[in-house]
Order: C-alpha cells, then structure tokens, then sequence
C-alpha cells in the first residue's frame, strides 16, 4: 500500500474512485468492516460536497503508522466558494441544496477527529481522521 | 511520379508486404498484443495488408475497410494496432521506393514521401473513423443495457414486486429508480415494494435521501416501501450519519420483508404436511391400524 495517495474529484464517478481508494487502504490498516464502511462514507460525503459546491477539488489519503497508533487521515481540498458560518453548516439537517443536511455532521460522527478550515472565495480543507481501534 | 511510385510499390507488394510484416511482428512482442497467437496475428496482418493494397490499387472500396476495423474491434485490439501497422507501412514503403531510385536528391525523397502519405492517409482516416464510431456505438449499447439493469422491478406475487439493487447508486441511477418504482407500482398493481439494497456498496445521505424520496413518492401512490437487506454494517453508518428512517419500515434481511409483505397483503406461508407422514399414515391405514 501507498502511505500517501489522491484522488481529483471532478465528475460525479470520481466520488466512487475517492471511496474505493478509501476502502482498499481502511481494508489493508486493519480497521474493522463497520469503521471501514464509515471511512468509506464519510469520504463519500466529502468527496460529493467538492462535487457540488466546490466543482473541483481533491481528496487526500494519509496512512498514519506510528508506534502505538494506526489511523487513516483524510482530507478534503478545494478552491472553491468556503464556508460563510462553519457553525451553521455543522447543525444536522442544515442544506444549501435541498439534500438532508447530514452531511458533514455525520461525516464529524463517523470519524474520530475532525477540522474545518475555510476563507471565503479561497476554498474549504476538512480534515478528518479514524484510529484503528 | 506519383503513377511511377504506385507502379512500384504494386509490383513489388509481396516485398513490401513480407518486410512490413517482419517489423509489425516484433511490434507484437513488445506492445500490447503479446498474449495473441501467433497465427492470428499472422492472419490478421496478411489481411490488413491486403485492404492497404487494395486500397493503393484504387479499388479501395470502403465495405473492406469497414469490414476490416470491425473486424479489430471484435478481436479486442487496440486502435494503436491500426495506426502502429500504417505507421510502419509508411516507413517501409518509403524505404523501399527510394531503395530503387538511382540517384536520391532531396526532391526525389519528398516526393517519394508526399506519394506514400498520400495514399496511408485516406486508409488512416477511414479506419479510425470506423472503430471509433464502432467504439462509440458499443459504449453506447452498453449504457443503454446497463440502464435496464440498474433498477430491475420484479413481480413475484400478485401485490408485491421487488427492486433489487446491486451496485453504486449516482445521481442518474437515483432518478430510474424512482421511475421504475412508481411505474412499476402502477403497471402490477403492487400493494408492498420490497427495495433490497444487500448490493449497495455504501448508503450516504445522498443514497437514503433518493431512497426516502422514493418511498414517499410511492406512499402518495398508495402502496408501501419496506428496505431490506440492510446489512449491520450500514446500519451502523446510517444511525452515525444522523438520518432519520423511523417512516421508512425496514426489514434486516429480504426474507423477513417478504414475510411483512404477505402479512400485509393478508397472506401467509403453510407448510403442507410433510410426505413421509402421509406415506406412513397410509401404510398404517392399510394395515388397518
Ligand atoms: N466544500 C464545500 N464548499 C462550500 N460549501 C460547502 C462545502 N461543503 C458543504 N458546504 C455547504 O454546507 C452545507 C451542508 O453540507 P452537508 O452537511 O454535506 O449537507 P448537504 O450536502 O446535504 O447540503 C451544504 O449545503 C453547502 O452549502
Ligand atoms: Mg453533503
């Protein structure tokens, strides 16, 4: 496995290129069939946002393999509009699209760590991390 | 010169044709077709060498071209088999002509190489421009039986059909299977749609929120939506995600939605007596017991 790997998220299928790559290095850390589907969601939900809100961007991958932890860092890059209120957009069942709005909420509950960063017509980071338990 | 050239090449085509044949053969190895017999490449290449010269001779007519480049697409080679094979025809043939001139100045070379470019040229754009329209046309069916398969509606009893999916659900798909479902909902007259999602790699809030769409749409119409085959793992992500299925009934496996869809449709499934019984309650009759 490759410690690093990136996906451009440009089309909609690219969605599904991002979370393959996901699964496949969940799968070779060891992280359990539940955590892996979580990964594989959460990047999902990450990598649909850049695809309709941001039109460009990338996901990250970075196996973290240090002495007493194992983890997968994920995260999320675009150009695109940021985030007005990060606070609003973080409350379940808040959308600009007419989606649930669960998104990057539940993207927070999936994983273990999660970060925000974003400046207005600069672009949005998250950055998201799940521990092998 | 140009007549010259042609009458050249002509003459000489089994020459040409065993020499361009020798360098495609070594292509063979190094490229992509190394796992293709021998014999078959051979044959293939006799062939192609064939429509070049019939097409030089100016009896080209299209039909062997097309023909041919169909022929290629079937094999499942490469587009680079056609333009490598004009490729090195051209280079050949340039050689060889220039090979019987005398004397070789700079304007002899490029007519000789104007003549060849001339007559590869129209064979290159042919040929490409038909498998690729082939290509084109291939893909296009594809799609067209991929869609058929993405939402499949299945009637397995009077009142109840059910929508297995299989596979990643984008937002082209997320539209069939609300068309399919409501369509199909009217055309068998169905009381419970069963939607088994066992397929479905991942369930994101996009997926749950065309699915709950869906469900609603087919409420409105007057039947009613189980999702089963929830596998433990998606339920997982589902309760984390934070979405809400307390109106959508779901059921863990299709067995047990189908056991809800008959009991809505006020049935239900008996056991018919066992045959041994039967054997053994008649022999016990006969003996009069
Ligand atoms: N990468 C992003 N760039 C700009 N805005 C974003 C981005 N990701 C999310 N948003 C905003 O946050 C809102 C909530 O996102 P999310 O929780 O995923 O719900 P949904 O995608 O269903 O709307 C979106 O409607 C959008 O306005
Ligand atoms: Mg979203």
């Amino acid at each position: 496995m490759k410690p690093q790997s990136g996906v451009i998220i440009r089309k909609e299928w690219d969605i599904v290129g991002a979370r393959q790559v996901a699964r496949e290095m969940a799968r070779e850390l060891k992280f359990g069939v539940v955590d892996q589907a979580r990964i594989a969601t959460a990047v999902s939900e990450l990598a649909r946002n850049i695809y309709l809100y941001a039109n460009e961007g990338q996901i990250l991958f970075n196996a973290i393999q240090s002495v007493n932890k194992t983890g997968l860092c994920v995260k999320a890059v675009d150009t695109g509009p940021g985030i007005n209120d990060i606070s609003e957009v973080m409350q379940d069942g808040y959308s600009t699209s007419g989606g649930l709005g669960a998104g990057l909420p539940g993207v927070k509950r999936l994983m273990d760590e999660f970060d925000i960063k974003t400046e207005i017509g600069i672009g949005t980071t998250i950055t998201a991390t799940k521990w092998v338990r | 010169m140009d007549s010259s050239f042609k009458k050249i090449a002509i003459e000489n085509s089994d020459t040409i044709v065993q020499m361009w044949l020798k360098e495609i053969s070594s292509l063979k190895d190094v490229n992509y077709t190394s796992t293709i017999s021998n014999d078959l490449y051979q044959n293939a290449s006799r062939e192609f060498a064939d429509v070049i010269f019939t097409s030089i001779r100016g009896q080209g007519s299209t039909d062997a071209l097309e023909a041919f480049s169909e022929k290629i697409i079937n094999l499942g080679w490469p587009l680079s088999y056609i333009t490598d094979g004009l490729q090195v025809f051209r280079r050949v043939t340039t050689k060889f002509i220039l090979s019987k001139h005398d004397q070789l100045d700079t304007e002899a070379f490029s007519e000789v190489l104007e003549s060849v470019d001339h007559w590869v040229e129209p064979i290159i754009r042919q040929l490409v421009n038909d498998y690729t329209g082939n290509w084109e046309n291939i893909v296009s069916l594809q799609r067209v039986a991929l869609q058929e398969l993405s939402a499949p509606l299945i009637p397995v009893m009077e009142g109840i059909t059910i929508m297995p999916l299989i596979g990643t659900i984008d937002t082209e798909r997320a539209k069939l299977i609300m068309e399919n479902l409501l369509q199909g909902v009217i055309r068998y007259n169905s009381e419970v749609v069963l939607i088994d999602i066992t397929g479905v790699p991942v369930v994101d809030t996009m997926v749950a929120h065309h699915l709950i769409q869906a469900a609603e749409a087919v409420r409105l119409i007057g039947a009613k939506c189980i999702l089963v085959g929830i596998r433990p793992e998606i339920a997982q992500t589902i309760v984390n995600l934070g979405i809400d299925l307390s109106n959508f009934p779901t059921k863990s496996s299709l067995k047990k939605g189908f056991t809800a869809a008959l009991e809505i449709t006020n049935r239900e499934i008996i056991d018919r007596e066992p045959k041994e019984e039967n054997i053994e309650s008649l022999i016990k009759s006969i003996r009069g017991e």
